[in-house]
């Protein structure tokens, strides 16, 4: 499955940066670009488990794991490979 | 304290509202006793809902003609399953099934619907006038928020349809209803809906531990205290009183021991916004900010609030209850679609 594509939508759809004409790259920290709320927080953690059926436990709500699209998808291929090993 | 309260009770119509069957009888009876039970219990606050397998149109006309239709919220009429009705219903109202109390004339209904929610509380429409004096439908204090309970509902349920007919993202949206949040020290009239938030809030509650109001009393005014209170209005209308706070302002450091915000504004994502406050405040008075947090099994979203604002574990209280901490290097400013008021 292409993460980072599926990652990067859900971002545009819940944040409004692209849409106020502004680019993001894949490193920009969205929580620091701009007011991040709790919905769009637990909408995210809840995006990630459904989508690629993981589970994220109480010691990975690291805001580190979820602020960039690199360090998000380095997140679930790290998850998904534990899984499969 | 008991947290055993049912926040909504969902009724069947033929024969457990009115005696007959609608669509077999015209000449239809409400039920002895039945217009006050639910008057009284909408006084109460306690939200009312209906879950029929009927005629939605003729349905919702009959009780127009009892003058009833405007007491419930979300009504499911149809003929769909009757757990898949109570869920829809849960769903709307952002509440958990146990705090639902389910009224049939069938033991039929009444299974179906507990084989599919364990939790949910049935009852048979023959035990009917029990239900006011039933413990779990006599909150502690009524209060302006509770006897105006069904009409924030029903502003929300407008709110859900401009929502649903908004294209863009989600946080345009937001930006779209003009928000307003006023944070304020509790006053000794907010402390019998404070005394109801630390009881009723499951989802964002931070530690999940009910308050009292002789507590809340002396912890207003105790100097090393501060207990606010957040109200919360838009567009729409106001959504009340919806958030509370408290902080120990201890000599080495500012010690967050509850935050709570009504599930009906969690889809506003304004927990963040007090707890922004809170930050901010610590920050001017020079001290490190800790924040308790209890896992309930329900208030995932508020751990998640916490730790995406940037708080990491600091210790472990014996009791479970996890303490974080936040540096206070970077505090995030005020979202740009509320106007956040802080009185004095």
């Amino acid at each position: 499955m292409d993460y980072r594509h599926v990652i990067r939508e859900f971002i545009r759809d819940n944040l409004s940066i692209e849409h106020e004409g502004a680019a993001f790259s894949d490193d920009d920290n969205y929580f620091e670009l701009r007011f991040v709320n709790s919905l769009f927080a637990m909408k995210l953690v809840q995006f990630v488990e459904q989508q690629f059926g993981i589970v994220v436990e109480n010691d990975e709500l690291d805001l580190n794991n979820f602020c960039t699209v690199n360090n998000l998808v380095k997140f679930v291929e790290a998850k998904k490979a534990k899984e499969a090993g | 304290m008991n947290k055993q309260t049912i926040k909504c009770v969902v009724w069947d119509l033929d024969n457990t509202i009115w005696d007959g069957v609608l669509l077999e009888n015209s000449d239809l009876k409400l039920k002895p006793g039945i217009e006050d039970i639910i008057k009284t219990l909408d006084r109460r606050g306690i939200l009312q809902s209906i879950s029929s397998k009927n005629d939605h149109d003729a349905a919702m006309a009959a009780l127009k003609s009892f003058g009833l239709d405007e007491y419930f919220l979300y009504p499911e009429i149809n003929w769909n399953a009757k757990s898949y009705s109570l869920a829809q219903i849960q769903k709307n109202l952002n509440i958990s099934m146990d705090a639902i109390l389910f009224i049939d004339d069938q033991e039929y209904e009444l299974q179906e619907v507990k084989s599919v929610h364990s939790s949910v509380h049935c009852m048979n429409a023959c035990e009917y006038r029990s239900l006011l004096d039933d413990p779990r439908l006599i909150p502690r204090f009524i209060t302006e928020d509770s006897a105006m309970r069904r009409m924030l509902y029903k502003t929300d349920q407008l709110r859900k349809q401009a929502e649903a007919e908004f294209n863009g993202p989600s946080e345009a949206f937001l930006a779209s209803l003009n928000m307003r949040m006023i944070i304020a020290p509790a006053d000794e009239h907010d402390l019998q809906r404070a005394e109801e938030l630390t009881v009723r809030t499951n989802q964002l509650n931070a530690t999940g531990k009910a308050y009292s109001y002789e507590e809340l009393d002396r912890l207003r005014q105790s100097e090393d205290h501060q207990l606010l209170i957040t109200e919360l209005e838009d567009r729409f209308g106001t959504y009340g009183k919806i958030g509370l706070a408290l902080v120990h302002m201890n000599e080495t450091c500012w010690r967050l021991k509850m935050m709570l915000m009504s599930c009906r504004v969690v889809s506003r994502g304004v927990g963040t916004v007090l707890l922004t406050h809170i930050m901010q405040e610590a920050h001017r008075a020079g001290k490190p900010l800790l924040a308790d947090f209890r896992d309930t099994g329900r208030n995932r979203m508020m751990n998640i609030t916490f730790r995406f604002a940037g708080f990491r574990d600091k210790f472990t209280e014996p009791d479970g209850t996890m303490v974080l901490e936040h540096d206070l290097r970077s505090i995030p400013q005020f979202p740009p679609y509320i106007d956040v008021v802080v009185q004095q």
